[in-house]
């Protein structure tokens, strides 16, 4: 089932267009990764597919429908949204943090329920951490809050999940592990679209990758298409050869993460 | 909750048993109880009751209820623990009514309708001129716009201190912007109710939605809300009930911004339990700084004074006491 498609679509804050000609198919079980340089447009991308940035050009549709003819809760129901940090202002417990996801499911004037922190509760279990119910969210670890941004998109029980730059704050062991989680979701039917900074962990993740270069050049394809070193030579503005570089680079990370591992076994 | 409003009610009865006309708890009780059982009551007890302690007393809980849960709405809206209800120039506007109608010679009345009137229309003011400077959907431009025009407000009440007459107007101006319930009769307490209502039900409706705004534009709109238009009715909704509160009672800091950072202590950052925890601690701790006011010495104590004299040690023992870290 296809969750969102944009054709022709071009972006931009204010009057200036960063990037245009972008067609996006994401179905059901799908990932969908988004690379580019900074100051791309990575981010704008995101907040005009999610309805917050204004389209300059060409179509959004939400589950088939013109995103002009829904209403916020509408989108809300298609798409959820995993910011890249955590901005609450006054220290919520995780698990009213997770229950916030399920806003667009409440009438206007109505607070959660019972059926609602029963949701909630089973999204916190979806991401293994029901023990951190009840902590604050300003004491609880990076990873953790990820997972509790990742758990409140589950409540909300849109098919499709937004993830902007889920890798950013994690350490290695703790990328693998989102990398598991992704692809569980993926498994359970929920398309998805994230952005990186680093090409290896989409290639890791994703089934395809859109790029946007800094001239707001747009280009998708299968993974193991767009992540080459021509590619991401082009991209980034440097020489293939930097680029087997970083490859063997992180080849050898890897490894010492596997070394590390049998040190702690043994 | 339940234990805070139960608190709260003995601190209003113990509010009506105290003053300088000794009334004994017993007579109080039945008093009240013939009151409300709709029987006459008449004598020199029922007079002191229902024309004067009671009426102080509503008003005080009503004045309280009104700040913290303004209060309350404002720091959500605001995304910042250290707005009070003044933050868009509420308490300045409606100073400023105030002084004026002190200083043309109004009757009380018409210098409380001056100063409502006066504090809607500088906070909006500040909207229209927060709007046309910084876009539709920044706060932070409005906040400013609401320091720039609160200032004003407070030059244009310095001025009127300066030519009003130093042996009547000047103390009464002075008074009122200290904030007093000294003034306060039996049919004062009706009229600040229905602008209070029509602030207070709105912000209860919606209170699950409002919390959300905690989370930031983005973030909310995506979960759903139609964050600007649930922002302009907070704004509205508790700019109404502060306006109400300050031309009954002056400007009284420190409830607003106090007060909910003690419910938020006492159970938690929920928007939608902080609001009615607010109202009840805001309610009780009005009423107890009002009955200190009117008894502790022989001539009243503005209440600005003791509320920020109680309100500060005691908030930051609470801050000492548990570490909240705001991030």
């Amino acid at each position: 089932m296809e969750l969102i498609r944009t054709t022709g679509l071009a972006i931009g804050a204010a009057q200036k267009t960063v990037a245009r000609g972008i067609d996006i198919t994401l179905c059901r079980s799908e990932i969908l990764g988004v690379l580019g340089p900074n100051g791309a447009g990575k981010t704008t991308l995101f907040r005009t597919i999610l309805g917050l940035a204004p389209a300059h050009d060409g179509d959004i549709l939400l589950g088939g429908t013109p995103m002009a003819q829904l209403t916020r809760r509408k989108i809300a129901h298609r798409i959820a949204y995993v910011p890249q940090s955590m901005s609450a202002p006054f220290p919520d417990k995780v698990s009213d943090y997770v229950l916030a996801g399920r806003t667009a499911h409440l009438g206007p004037f109505a607070a959660p329920g019972a059926a609602d922190r029963t949701r909630a509760a089973s999204a916190l279990a979806a991401l293994g951490i029901t023990a951190l119910a009840d902590a604050p969210i300003n004491r609880i670890s990076g990873g953790e809050r990820q997972a509790a941004m990742i758990a409140r998109a589950v409540a909300q029980d849109a098919p499709a999940l937004m993830l902007d730059e889920p890798d950013a704050a994690l350490d290695f062991g703790k990328r693998e592990h989102l990398a598991q989680l992704l692809q569980g979701l993926a498994t359970q039917g929920y398309g998805l679209i994230f952005t990186s900074h680093d090409p290896f962990f989409i290639e890791r993740v994703a089934d395809r990758v859109l790029t946007i270069d800094r001239q707001g050049h747009c280009r998708s394809g299968r993974a193991d298409e767009m992540i080459t070193d021509a590619q991401l030579s082009a991209l980034y503005g440097i020489a293939e050869h930097d680029v087997r570089q970083a490859r063997r680079g992180r080849r050898a990370e890897t490894g010492i993460g596997r070394m590390s591992r049998m040190d702690a076994s043994a | 909750m339940l234990v805070a409003g139960l608190v709260v009610l003995a601190v209003l009865l113990l509010g009506a048993l105290i003053g300088p006309y000794h009334l004994p708890p017993k007579d109080v009780l039945r008093l009240i109880a013939l009151g409300l059982s709709g029987q006459e009551t008449s004598g020199p007890q029922a007079t002191v009751l229902f024309n004067i302690r009671l009426p102080r007393v509503l008003a005080a809980a009503l004045v309280g209820a009104a700040l913290a849960v303004a209060g309350s709405a404002y720091q959500v809206t605001f995304r910042n623990p250290l707005v009070s209800p003044d933050i868009l120039g509420v308490s300045a506007g409606a100073g400023l009514g105030a002084v004026l109608g002190i200083f043309l010679g109004l009757p009380v009345l018409a210098i409380q309708g001056l100063s409502f009137a006066s504090g809607l229309g500088t906070v909006a003011l500040v909207m229209l001129v927060g709007r046309a400077v910084g876009g539709r959907a920044e706060t932070l431009p409005l906040v400013l716009c609401g320091i720039a025009i609160g200032a004003l407000a407070g030059a244009g009440i310095s001025l009127l201190k300066v030519l009003a007459d130093p042996d009547d107007q000047l103390p009464a101006m002075t008074f009122w912007l200290l904030g007093s319930l000294a003034g306060i009769q039996r049919g004062d307490v009706w009229l600040i109710v229905p602008p209070m209502l029509l602030g207070l039900v709105p912000l209860f409706l919606l209170r699950w939605r409002i919390g959300v705004l905690a989370l930031g534009e983005d973030e909310a709109k995506a979960l759903g809300v139609d964050t600007r238009r649930l922002r302009w009715l907070v704004i509205g909704s508790a700019t109404l009930i502060t306006s109400a509160a300050v031309a009954a009672a002056g400007t009284i800091g420190w409830i607003g911004l106090m007060v909910p950072h003690m419910a938020r202590l006492a159970i938690g950052a929920r928007f939608d339990r902080v609001l009615p925890m607010s109202l009840i601690l805001g309610a009780g701790l009005m009423v107890l700084i009002d009955t200190l006011a009117r008894s502790i010495a022989t001539t009243e104590v503005p209440l600005g004074v003791l509320t920020a004299v109680i309100g500060a040690p005691v908030f930051l023992v609470l801050l000492a006491r548990r570490n909240t870290g705001w991030n």
